[in-house]
């Protein structure tokens, strides 16, 4: 199997997935056949074409530099779990 | 600890906050100081449904930035999620660039006590800034403002290059007056408009390897970004000449303490998952659009440097101090205009000589000098056309300085005009003459410095008013006598 047992603890970690114990099993199968289709475009010689970041050929649209957003807080904030003094409050974070 | 077998290496990773109107991706304000989350709109709350819109202001300041330091601007580049959880990045990405960033190469000229030395840049990318947590006062929560979400940043990479700390900071004072110079970020460190990461590491001198290396974050001083890295390289060398090894990690800077402290080690660093983001075709640059900023672009300071030695013969010294900052350069070119005729070299020794002195005795910075460029340029007119000596000047100077006024009408009001009449000045001298005659003998028999003797009784009787040119003129055919 390609996805170790600790590969996919670390995956939940880094996204923040409580996994029970006798799921992660099951995420290791899961995983590792996504890998093995993966591995199947690796089969194709990709050395002579340019990497693409983006379908189609179309350029980014700009904006001008305009301040056109107002104030609405209070609209944003009402459907805030919990709000103080204007601020957001989530679960106390500190690195 | 025995700092003269290391070799010191450090790279500065600096974010320049771009000075635009509205935010990178979308229409909210960015103006500093206002009330939490009222300048926070869906698309930097990250809410459902919502496209970035990338800010032409933005990309246009990026590009500046790479024709001032001669970099390769791409004429495509991509925009790509930079993903990890914390809660003041709502969408739970930044917004950044990997790749293919916007700025790619380019250097930066710097002064140190050894020279001048040649910094090479790695890239510059265009990136939104988080928004800010407050951990204080919630009782167990975090409150999060994000008005700063979404502001646009560029990040600007050096290679490893700098060899002390010394170094860094004259890098990071360098950059620092460029993009002030070229008007992409204001410049403000408190407010955190710019401020540096430093990656250190050490190794022993003559080896090729680089060391492990540490970065401290989000430094917002000359003075911290100095003291960090001192404080830094010395625990290193301490570190491993214990016998002990450097653990690649990110650590922060506590000025109270002067010292750095680890804040996440290599385990715990995010694994960040780059990915081109889908919802931003690629930007391009056009060559049109480079040569129309370049167009646009002011002289830059190294160019007017070599100007202003090369044009107007002014010293290195006095032409790098004039080109040092966006200030003095400004102040200079309009003292320049307003003094039409005047000794470019005369203007150049007032900036650097009394009106520096001035403002370093009143602790105040250029843009609030008690005597603007255009009273400076009067006062420099008036000696340049002989109303008054380079002494009378400076009395003036300091006249200006602490009560204002015009040149004019305060030499009018305080009789400072120079006396350039002959004949009042000749009645003056031949009355020193007749009462000195042991000095005139002395002078006619071959002692010269007696001269000086009587320039300065001359001015003590004129009050310094005499013209100075005038005066040698005449005292010399006096005193050679009947």
């Amino acid at each position: 199997m390609r996805f170790t047992e600790e590969d996919v603890r670390r995956v939940a970690r880094l996204s923040r997935l409580a996994l029970e114990p006798k799921e992660i099993k099951g995420f290791q199968l899961d995983l590792s056949q996504i890998l093995d289709l993966a591995e199947k475009l690796l089969a194709i010689d990709t050395s002579k074409v340019e990497p693409l970041a983006h379908p189609g050929s179309s350029s980014v649209f700009l904006r001008p530099d305009v301040v056109t957003e107002i104030n609405q807080r209070e609209a944003f904030q009402a459907v805030a779990p919990e709000v103080d003094r204007g601020l957001y409050l989530v679960p106390r974070v500190v690195e | 600890m025995t700092q003269k077998n290391w070799e010191v290496v450090i790279g500065l990773e600096t974010h320049a906050q771009l000075s635009t109107l509205s935010k990178i991706f979308s229409g909210a304000s960015t103006a500093f100081g206002a009330e939490p989350n009222t300048q926070a709109c869906p698309v930097d709350l990250g809410f459902p449904g919502v496209l970035p819109v990338p800010n032409r202001a933005a990309v246009e300041r990026a590009i500046r930035f790479g024709l001032a330091v001669g970099a390769h601007i791409a004429p495509v580049s991509i925009f790509a999620r930079k993903n990890y959880f914390y809660p003041d990045l709502p969408k739970g990405y930044q917004i950044s660039q990997m790749e293919l960033p916007v700025v790619q190469g380019g250097s930066l000229r710097i002064q140190t006590k050894a020279g001048e030395k040649v910094v090479n840049l790695t890239r510059a990318h265009l990136e939104e800034d988080a928004g800010k947590s407050l951990h204080e006062d919630f009782q167990g929560q975090s409150g999060i403002d994000l008005n700063r979400a979404g502001t646009p940043l560029l990040e600007i990479v050096t290679e490893p290059e700098m060899r002390s700390s010394e170094e860094a900071v004259a890098y990071a004072r360098a950059l620092h007056a460029l993009v002030r110079w070229i008007e992409i970020c204001d410049g403000n460190m408190q407010e955190g408009s710019f401020r540096c990461d430093a990656n250190v590491s050490v190794r022993p001198l003559g080896q090729k390897e680089f060391g492990t290396r540490c970065e401290i974050k989000n430094l917002n001083s000359f003075r911290f970004l100095e003291r960090a890295i001192e404080f830094e390289i010395k625990r290193q060398i301490e570190l491993i000449e214990d016998g002990g090894k450097v653990v690649q990690e990110t650590r922060l800077y506590d000025p109270d303490r002067d010292e750095t402290r680890s804040m996440r080690s290599k385990e715990d660093a995010h694994d960040y998952r780059y990915f081109p983001d889908p919802d931003l075709p690629p930007l391009c640059v056009s060559t049109e659009w480079i040569a129309e900023v370049a167009a646009g672009m002011p002289e830059l300071p190294e160019v007017r440097k070599v100007r202003y030695e090369t044009e107007l013969g002014l010293s290195a010294y006095d032409a790098g101090l004039l080109t040092a900052t966006r200030e003095a350069g400004e102040y200079f070119e309009a003292l320049q205009s307003a003094a039409k005729g005047v000794d470019a070299k005369l203007c150049a020794n007032w900036v650097n000589g009394e009106l520096s002195a001035a403002l370093n005795r009143a602790g105040l910075e250029l843009t609030d000098a008690k005597v603007s460029a255009t009273k400076l340029a009067g006062l420099l007119v008036r000696v340049g056309d002989g109303t008054i000596s380079g002494k009378i000047a400076k009395e003036l100077f300091e006249i200006m300085w602490s009560e204002g006024g015009e040149v004019d009408a305060l030499i009018e009001s305080r009789g400072l005009r120079q006396i350039s009449d002959t004949g009042a000045l000749e009645v003056v001298l031949k009355e020193l003459i007749s009462k000195h005659p042991t000095q005139v003998e002395e002078y006619r028999g071959g002692k010269e410095k007696v001269f000086g003797f009587f320039v300065g009784q001359a001015m003590k009787a004129t009050q310094g008013k005499a013209n100075p040119a005038q005066l040698n003129e005449l005292l010399k055919i006096l005193l050679a006598g009947d």
